[in-house]
């Protein structure tokens, strides 16, 4: 037995009245885990029961401690008829198998109920005791830390960043069943929460298996999604970065705000391709040779850096074609994979993280999507009926000849973003993240990064002799623009680009524009703020059946995406910027309709090049009405750019830069400066064809679709005074953060009454949505101005035909309006730093530095757990958990970001993944649709902020709902909710607390974090 | 193209001073738009009235939804539902709470039954006050009844005690609970000038003066657990208060008494000569009442007979406050050196509080 699992249930309060007569309960509780049960006694007449009870023990297998969780229901004595369930507990003990997390979980939990929501709460104790020895650690995976939060955790370092982990469990719906036919829908929804309990934690358990395997110990930016595939199933996948942490001493963590600069860098390298064959055992990241020819991105008119997989999704959605039934499904054919070897083909180079130790993004080449049309089929499950045991597809142990799984539809398209990654001359994708749509049997599978290459020092193996891998040490890219510098060869262009040498250090080549889905690297060097940017379509499609509709969905994509970016790009040029970051592009499918958004946030990246304007051009320039209208539109723009240059702050300092005379611009460069100031009329015509088409600078008037690009783009109203927004973790530009922070979610559901809808009228609502949305959001937080939205997350949806849902989550932050700080001042250092002195000691500081602490960490990597927990560190946290506890309910604070301002975090208590399920049948009585999730995101936040407080946290960062569903039937008087949210637990305490220890450690502690700042 | 549905949710719960007080008021969240844009909050933050709109009808939400915690405020403090820092609790118990002393004050005094509900659509006409609102308020008034009509011990406390209320706004309710249980008639016209005010610093009087935890004190624990100690006045001492007759039906006494006050009073005041012509007048005004107060009935009339036997003459007469001060103060006082008068701790005990109550009733 290598574990015992010990519950005690202590008292209820607040429990519902389940006795009219006598308006009372007669509550007792019962306790399930796995197939284990114990019961305590009944606690007659009364709504606040002190049952007290003995320790319950459960003696289980680690399997099943990471699987199963601890199961309470309070119930309702009846001595002649059948007791009463008041409602249910679900407790992942998932973070006490961890030693560094919670030991203990106690606390008052909701009792949460399908039907009724929140009826009471309950006390009660969870500990766990494990007796496991090394061996059979391998077997369960009990220990791997997982955390939501992409970035490395703060108060960790990272030896090791092994690379990409997935996973994948299928399984039938319950609530598909034939026995749905006959039960309750409170048995109903209890069989599915139940489900998915159980399918996630053996999801986290075989993730931390494969983590195992490749020697880590920990996964960070783990996302997990659920496709409700309605009659075909139920799946359950995730994935995330593996990464050898360390512990680093309390002290050490310089600063909170910005990301810890605490892991030791290496210098920059600039010959990724060469690394790349070094290092052939290096497990998350492989470089390839350049491509020169792709055809994905050569045979489409999408400008700049920017790749999606047309063809290929075309080919997808016609595969089905011929094919007879459901059993076919789309062809899966690869096209235009490169030659690889099967080891090569085994290993997806990709990362979940969105922000990284610095010196480890060398360069990035731009973004990096693929979509795929599938038509849903029932999953070929060996167990079908038996819904206890589901079968666990492993993509690595499938062959091509078996039948078309889950699995293989993601490798498709995980090959097709690692070949388009090669195709930007980079060997790894970064911030990468999957996504489904699912509109009755049709699902559009989607996956995006940003091409990038990375340093190796991090990859495991081959990487330790600096020696070798540095032979380009004389010309290091600064970190303040080396991220820009282009990756791909210049002669081979992937895509049509201007080049330029940067703006920064001038040594280097770098685009006039960059995307990525990554966040703003902490050290880039930005000039003024940044801003969200948001691009909103609507397709109108036919209905259709089958392959028809996939086929159709098919043709659509390629024209969104493509609109989608050309109002990106305009938007972006609008407000005078150059850089998007956090791209994230949904396509949500309906019935009659495609939905597209893509949301980012704009920055002006100094390395990069000014945007030029927006050029207004007429296609009968001989009319002169028309003529005068181009103008004031044109007018009109000027002023918005303008406008916005002033409201963003954004001053780049060419000038200066220019008269100091940096190094050598060469005439061509100087040209093109001089060109895209004035916006002459020669580079227009020369852009024009080189496009072919209309291209992100010239808008053409006459085109009913540039009317409407240039309408959205001039109404999309900037926030008002005193707000800033953006959806990455930080606001570039903002640093001094105040303690105020306010989490929120908000959804919207739109009904199109109006069935003769076109494209534009449907654009134009589908916009005004969002918009009035985020004024919404404004007007609600004005009390907290100057504030900013951080972390932006917009969720399409078209739930029904005619209806469009828009789910967002988000947190606002205050600030201090005197930027005169010193984190402004410590950004700015190295941006000024031109002398090649600086930039030499920089990284030679840190090499010493990496070269001691690369052994160290090798050892920690295999004596896993024993290495880091520092006893002055875990006695403090406990100290701190205990004080928190004083008021009867800890305030949990929640935040998407992985930080909380003016605090830090002191321990992570092990991930918060959550799904619930609600259900009624008074909708009226409820306050219609919206009293109903009101009530229910309400009850999930409750719920959350239980769990955490129990494992004596009082936060929770990374903080995201990746499923919100909702089913409604008003004529029925009936509505059901699916949500799913997920984070991290921590523990934090406020940055002055703290302090005094800090900077007493910091100076003996690590000094590459030290000179980084004091340099 | 409508809105099918539009929720905010802050894991703080975001709650708007303004629109709360407007759903307390119980406008409708149109009328409750319409307020909030003529206060000018369209000039805020670059809004329009779908942002009003929605964000009226997202708090409306809100305060329904907690609306049902507030009935026990008690719950509100370790819910784990919203998150409302403890400041903002306090604010919303204590609004909550709050009521229009218009409305009050047609209700005091009236059994907190199904019957004066019934009434409250003829009060919200009369009062202006919506009738929401008046539900609300009533409903209030008769959850604090029913609360402490079961607790043992001081009433003002309880009310403290259970529904988290500002001292000012406990000893409020606990005048409204006095005059609900002993049915003080407030409603006659001649009642009509007093406000709520007037009302509940009597009660105060009351309960504290003339009650069975009047006597008990602080000290005595065991009295302190007698049931509704604060609520119904002290039997015994009613009794005792039929011994002050003497004073008027003792013809010496009355004119010794008499004498007593009119030698202090003499020269100190314009309305001597009305003074001296009322004395017995007003003497047997105010001791009748003590004497009848163990009729339930008689009790009710406290009030009415206060205004009809001693403030309309003395009105009349046109005393001032300061001659009013004056004249019961030795009234009171002169009593104490009547020798072959027994009462005196009685008799204190009982113009204390009509010495109080008749300065603070009389006014215009």
């Amino acid at each position: 037995m290598p574990g015992k699992l010990k519950a005690k249930i202590v008292a209820g309060r607040h429990l519902p009245v389940m006795d009219r007569a006598s308006d009372l309960t007669d509550a007792f509780v019962e306790v399930k885990f796995g197939n284990t049960t114990f019961k305590t006694d009944v606690y007659p007449k009364s709504l606040n029961p002190q049952w007290n009870s003995e320790w319950f023990k459960f003696e289980v297998d680690d399997e099943d401690l990471q699987d199963e969780p601890l199961q309470i229901t309070v119930l309702d004595h009846d001595t002649y008829s059948a007791n009463d369930a008041i409602g249910k507990v679900y407790i992942d003990i998932d973070p006490l198998l961890c030693t560094e997390a919670a030991s203990v979980i106690s606390g008052w939990f909701p009792i949460y109920d399908t039907i009724h929501g929140i009826r009471g709460e309950i006390n009660v104790l969870v500990k766990v005791e494990l007796f496991n020895d090394l061996n059979r650690f391998r077997q369960s995976s009990c220990g791997v830390k997982f955390f939501c939060t992409t970035s490395i955790p703060r108060g960790y370092r990272a030896a090791t960043v092994h690379g990409f982990v997935e996973e994948l469990v299928v399984n039938e719906d319950p609530e598909y069943q034939w026995i749905d036919r006959i039960r309750t829908p409170r048995a109903s929804n209890e069989a599915r929460q139940r489900l998915i309990s159980l399918m996630s934690g053996e999801l986290q358990r075989k993730i931390g298996l494969k983590v195992l395997e490749m020697g880590g110990n920990a996964v960070v930016g783990y996302l997990q999604c659920f496709d409700l595939e309605g009659e075909s199933g139920l799946v359950v996948r995730a994935i995330g970065t593996a990464c050898s942490l360390e512990k680093l001493s309390s002290g050490s963590i310089l600063n909170t705000h910005t990301h810890p600069n605490t892991a030791p860098a290496s210098n920059a390298c600039n010959s990724p391709s060469k690394d790349g064959k070094e290092s052939p055992l290096a497990h998350g990241c492989r470089s390839t040779h350049n491509s020169p020819v792709h055809s994905a991105c050569s045979s489409q008119r999408l400008s700049q850096n920017f790749s999606i997989s047309v063809p290929t999704l075309i080919f997808t959605g016609m595969g089905s074609g011929g094919s007879a039934g459901k059993e076919a499904g789309p062809l899966k054919t690869l096209l235009r994979q490169q030659t690889q070897t099967a080891l090569e083909q085994r290993e997806f180079p990709f990362f979940t993280l969105t922000s990284f130790p610095s010196a480890f993004l060398l360069h990035v080449g731009g973004v990096v999507n693929a979509r795929s049309v599938k038509l849903l089929d029932r999953i070929h499950n060996p167990a079908l009926g038996n819904t206890r045991s589901y079968k666990l597809l492993d993509w690595n142990s499938v062959t091509a000849d078996e039948p078309e799984t889950r699995d293989a539809w993601w490798e498709e398209i995980r090959q097709e973003i690692k070949s388009h990654a090669k195709a930007l001359g980079c060997h790894a994708v970064v911030g990468y993240s999957e996504s489904t749509s699912i509109c009755e049997e049709v699902c559009i599978l989607s996956a995006s990064g940003t091409a990038a290459i990375l340093n190796h020092r991090y990859m495991r193996e081959g990487c330790l002799d600096i020696g070798s891998t540095d032979h380009r040490f004389e010309e290091p890219s600064p970190p303040t623009c080396g991220f820009c510098h282009i990756p791909y060869d210049e002669l081979n262009m992937p895509f049509p680009a201007q080049l330029t040498y940067c703006y920064h250090c001038r040594r280097q080549k770098v685009p006039d524009v960059l995307f990525t889905t990554i966040d703003l690297p902490a050290e880039a060097a930005v000039t003024g703020k940044g801003c969200h940017i948001q691009a909103r379509l609507c397709r109108l499609k036919k209905k259709a059946q089958g392959e028809v509709n996939a086929t159709a969905i098919s043709n659509l994509l390629p024209f969104m995406e493509y609109e989608l970016h050309t109002q990106l790009m305009n938007k972006l040029k609008l407000r005078s910027m150059n850089a998007l970051f956090g791209l994230r592009i949904q396509i949500s499918v309906g019935e009659n309709m495609l939905l597209g958004l893509a949301s980012a946030t704009g920055v002006y990246l100094t390395a990069l090049p000014a945007p030029g304007g927006i050029q207004i051009a007429g296609k009968t320039p001989g009319d002169p009405s028309n003529e005068q209208h181009i103008l004031t539109i044109q007018k009109r723009i000027n002023d918005a750019i303008a406008k916005n240059k002033e409201l963003y702050q954004i001053n780049p300092p060419e000038l200066t830069e220019e008269g100091v005379g940096s190094p050598i611009p060469e005439p061509r460069q100087r040209s093109r400066l001089f060109r895209s100031h004035s916006e002459s009329s020669d580079e227009l015509s020369e852009l024009d064809l080189s496009h072919g088409k209309k291209d992100a600078f010239v808008l053409e008037i006459d085109d009913t679709d540039a009317v409407e690009d240039i309408h959205s783009l001039l109404t999309d109203a900037n926030p008002p005074i005193g707000f800033y927004s953006c959806n990455t973790e930080t606001m570039p530009g903002i640093y001094n953060w105040t303690s105020g922070i306010q989490m929120f979610t908000s959804v919207r559901i739109l009904r199109l009454s109006n069935t003769n809808l076109t494209n534009q009228g449907l654009n134009k609502i589908f916009t005004d949505l969002c918009e009035n949305l985020l004024k919404s959001f404004y007007f609600k937080l004005r009390s907290m101005v100057p504030c900013c939205l951080c972390h932006l997350n917009f969720t399409v949806a078209v739930p029904e035909e005619e209806l469009i849902q828009v789910a967002v989550t988000a947190v606002a932050m205050t600030f201090d309006k005197d930027q005169t700080q010193e984190k402004l001042a410590e950004k700015l250092i190295p941006k000024g730093g031109s002398d090649t002195d600086e930039q030499l000691q920089f990284p030679l500081e840190l090499c010493a530095d990496s070269s001691n602490s690369q052994p160290s960490s090798k050892i920690s990597v295999s004596s896993l757990e024993h290495s880091s927990p520092l006893p002055e560190g875990r006695s403090r946290s406990l100290r701190s958990s205990r004080s928190f506890g004083g008021s009867s309910v800890t305030v949990v604070k929640m935040t998407p970001l992985s930080f909380l301002p003016g605090t830090r975090i002191i321990k992570y208590l092990g991930i918060i993944n959550m799904f619930f399920i609600r259900e009624t049948t008074s909708l009226r009585e409820e306050g219609g649709v919206s009293g109903f999730l009101h009530s229910f995101i309400a009850e999930v936040f409750a719920m959350v902020r239980a769990h955490v407080a129990a494992l004596g946290g009082n936060a929770v960062v990374s903080y995201s709902m990746q499923d919100c569903v909702l089913m409604e039937n008003p004529n029925k008087n009936q509505a059901q909710c699916l949500i799913n949210v997920s984070g991290d637990a921590v523990i934090c305490v406020r940055e002055s607390d703290q302090d005094s220890l800090a900077s007493t450690t910091t100076i003996g502690h690590s000094c590459s974090s030290t000179t980084d700042v004091t340099t | 193209m409508s809105v099918e549905l539009d929720v905010f949710v802050g894991n703080t719960t975001i709650m708007d001073e303004e629109v709360y007080q407007l759903w307390l008021d119980g406008y409708t969240v149109t009328d409750a738009v319409k307020v909030r844009m003529e206060g000018g909050v369209l000039d805020e933050c670059e809004a329009n009235a779908d942002v009003v709109l929605s964000d009226t009808m997202d708090q409306y939400r809100t305060f329904h939804m907690c609306e049902r915690l507030l009935h026990s405020p008690a719950k509100l403090a370790n819910q784990l539902l919203y998150q409302i820092t403890p400041h903002r609790q306090t604010i919303l118990i204590e609004r909550y709470y709050a009521f229009d002393d218009g409305f009050v004050r047609e209700v005091l005094g009236k059994k907190l039954s199904k019957g004066t509900k019934k009434d409250l659509d003829d009060i919200s006409a009369k009062t202006g006050v919506t009738l929401k609102s008046c539900r609300r308020q009533f409903d209030n008034f008769k959850r604090v009844f029913k609360v402490v009509e079961e607790l043992k011990g001081p009433l003002v406390e309880n009310i403290r005690h259970h529904f988290l209320l500002s001292d000012k706004l406990a000893k409020d309710y606990a005048a409204i609970v006095f005059f609900a249980n002993n049915r003080f008639e407030t409603g006659k016209r001649k009642l009509q000038y007093l406000t709520f005010q007037d009302f509940a610093f009597c009660a105060g009087q009351l309960i504290n003066n003339w009650t069975v935890g009047a006597v008990a004190g602080p000290d005595s624990f065991v009295d302190n657990m007698v049931e509704d100690m604060d609520v119904d006045l002290d039997k015994e001492f009613l009794q005792e208060l039929k011994e002050l007759k003497i004073l008027i039906t003792d013809k010496d006494l009355l004119d010794q008494h008499k004498s007593l006050v009119c030698t202090a009073l003499r020269g100190k005041t314009k309305t001597f000569n009305e003074m001296e012509a009322n004395f017995k007048n007003l003497s047997r005004g105010l001791v009748n009442i003590a004497a009848k107060l163990t009729n339930t009935k008689d009790v009710r009339d406290f009030f009415i007979d206060l205004v009809e036997k001693f403030i309309e003459p003395c009105r009349s007469d046109r005393w001032t406050a300061a001659d009013m001060k004056l004249y019961l103060t030795h009234y009171t006082n002169s009593v104490h050196i009547l020798d072959t008068f027994k009462h005196q701790i009685v008799w204190d005990r009982y113009m204390g509080v009509i010495k109080s109550c008749i300065f603070k009733m009389y006014h215009d």
